[in-house]
């Protein structure tokens, strides 16, 4: 088993502790869970304590950001997307702070927590919000990539970070750059446009279906916003049919910004693997997914029917 | 640096622009008023900023947390050099960068949005924290409206500029005892506040916040404590000087008629600091 993004995370943050001399970060009483504790540590004059207080946290670190620095402020997903929604909106957004928004504990695999904990939506609301970057990575490595990618970057970020353990997938996969999707696997029969921990399935489903003779596209779509369109348009010329796969709603998510793209672009079948328009519960996070429909079989089976459909077009 | 007696002046001919401009353009009259002698002295006295180059980094900040009140911020902003006072006549109006509540889009020296309440000490502090990291002298100001402490982030943003000893952070509260659906004690109440902020670890002083004198005499204690945040408590009338205005919730948003205009400017009376704009 490889690492959690979070601990990728972790490692890039304590790193940029010498690298960039303007990183800060705060966290609100999650700095272990969140992997803030090795910056902590090593930086105690650089990380601030907020406590339980996630709007207060965000309004800190615009102001933080306001004054030059690049503060990295981190708690679970729906603690920061969802309780200080309105905050960042306005304190970082509107003001276009360089403020991070790092989060792990997103989507279902958050676990025996239950559905309280588990943003489902988060992508969605942060996505919404213009001037914002969105980034889901798939795995530690990618996770440690777009840690130090959002630091060069000069603006707002959200950085979804995975809670459990993925394979590493994404190491000598191309460079990692904001904006540009990864392509995983080549194939001309669909492609699967993942994000998240959803790449792994996707990879996996990948194999099970090259077995049966069927051969697909993978894409890792890390950045969520902007998207990048130029890659899922080429896609649907390529292989006509498309199943997006992600932890999270197929509401407003990766699901949501491809078919904006698709249905504005190069209309083809399009279905949409995540979870449907419901909340989570408790539970391991792999009995989780399987109940949700959030695995490789669910991909499988979802990509063959969107290849007919595309069959089904007679125009 | 402006006296007191210099300050007088300056405050009247912030409180004519607020009825001028709000009168032609809609906004908040009544709280901007009463917080016209305080903004007079941060922008015209104490703060160290330099409206020729707004990005300084050892400058002083204000930070206006309850962003209804912008018309004496825009006010103050133009009549120190930061753009135009001609240019107060775009208020609330397509295209302007004097938005309705304020934006930092192509506005230098306006150092971050609000409107939405609550929002403005965890910014403040971030800036304080900022300052302490860099080693510099700058000091932050933070003005909040009375009905904007029911605000929990206040609350959460109060035990982080103690938490964390931001001794260059004041906060001033326009305590007008005004909020829009009525009095604050009614609405919701939040007394005793001297003794909340008290026991919050701040330094707190109370002051008339009409008193130049007493504006100043806080302000000085402020950069002489050591160790916590100061609170300036500062008793306000809504629309200060305005007869039909004082104490009357409804002045909170609404903008006078010309008539009910050329009433107030009469009471406010004329200000020998600068000239009336001249709308068309
Ligand atoms: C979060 C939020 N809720 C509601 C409002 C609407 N609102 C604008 S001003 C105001 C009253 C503010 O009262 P106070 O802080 O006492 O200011 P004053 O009336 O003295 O100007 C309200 C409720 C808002 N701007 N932000």
């Amino acid at each position: 088993m490889g690492k959690a993004g979070r601990e990728g995370f972790g490692q890039a943050l304590l790193e940029l502790g010498s690298e960039n001399e303007k990183v800060v970060a705060l966290c609100a009483d999650l700095a272990e869970s969140v992997k803030v504790h090795y910056f902590a540590e090593k930086y105690p004059e650089k990380y601030f304590q907020i406590g339980i207080a996630e709007q207060d946290m965000i309004g800190t670190a615009a102001g933080l950001a306001l004054s030059d620095f690049v503060p990295f402020a981190t708690t679970y997903a729906v603690f920061a997307a969802q309780r200080a929604n309105e905050q960042i909106r306005l304190a970082v957004c509107y003001n276009q702070a360089n403020v991070k928004i790092a989060t792990s504990h997103a989507g279902l695999t958050c676990g025996e927590d239950g559905a309280t904990h588990q943003a489902l939506e988060d992508i969605a609301s942060m996505r919404a919000m213009p001037e914002m970057t969105v980034l889901v990575p798939a795995d530690a490595d990618e996770a440690y990539e777009a840690t130090k990618a959002s630091a060069e970057y000069d603006g707002p970020v959200y950085l979804r970070l995975g809670r459990v353990p993925v394979p590493a997938l994404t190491k000598g996969v191309g460079n990692f750059e904001i904006g540009k999707a990864r392509k995983m696997r080549e194939g001309k029969d669909a492609t699967i446009i993942a994000c998240g921990i959803m790449v792994e399935r996707a990879l996996l489903a990948s194999e099970i279906l090259a077995v049966q003779g069927i051969e697909v596209t993978v894409i890792n779509m890390h950045t969520i916003k902007p998207i990048d369109e130029e890659a899922i348009i080429q896609e649907a010329r390529k292989t006509g049919c498309i199943v997006t796969a992600e932890e999270h709603s197929i509401i407003g998510g990766l699901g949501g910004a491809v078919a904006e793209v698709l249905a504005e672009n190069h209309p083809v079948p399009q279905l949409r693997v995540g979870t449907k328009d419901t909340f989570g519960e408790s539970g391991p996070p792999e009995e989780l997914l399987e109940k949700y429909g959030l695995t490789s079989e669910k991909i499988v089976e979802v990509t063959k029917q969107a290849m007919s459909k595309k069959n089904n077009v007679n125009v | 640096m402006a006296n007191v007696k210099e300050l007088k002046q300056i405050a009247t001919r912030i409180k004519r622009d607020i009825i001028q401009i709000s009168s032609a353009n809609t906004g908040h009259p009544g709280g901007a008023i009463g917080a016209a002698e305080i903004i007079a002295e941060l922008y015209f006295s104490r703060m160290r900023h330099d409206p020729k180059n707004p990005d300084w980094e050892d400058r002083d900040r204000f930070v206006l947390s309850n962003g209804h009140t912008c018309l004496a911020l825009y006010s103050a902003m133009a009549r120190t050099g930061y753009f135009s006072s001609e240019e107060l006549a775009t208020f609330r109006k397509i295209n302007s960068r004097l938005q309705g509540h304020p934006s930092r889009h192509d506005l230098p020296g306006l150092e971050t949005a609000s409107g939405p309440l609550g929002q403005g000490l965890s910014v403040a502090n971030g800036m304080a924290l900022a300052q302490k990291l860099r080693k510099s002298n700058a000091n932050i100001y933070c003005l909040v409206g009375d009905g904007e402490l029911q605000e929990g982030q206040v609350w959460e943003a109060m035990m982080t500029s103690a938490h964390h000893k931001l001794d260059n952070l004041a906060l001033i509260i326009n305590w007008n005892n005004i909020q829009i659906d009525g009095h604050v004690k009614d609405v919701m109440n939040i007394e005793p506040i001297d003794a909340k902020f008290k026991s919050f670890g701040w330094n707190v002083i109370s002051i008339d916040g009409h008193n130049l004198e007493e504006i100043k005499s806080a302000f000085d204690q402020f950069e002489n404590n050591v160790g916590s945040p100061t609170v300036v408590i500062a008793k306000t009338v809504l629309g200060n000087g305005v007869s039909y205005m004082e104490n009357e919730a409804i002045w909170h948003g609404k903008a006078p008629s010309e008539d009910e205009a050329q009433k107030a400017l009469d009471e406010i009376g004329e200000s020998n600091f600068e000239n009336d704009l001249i709308f068309n």
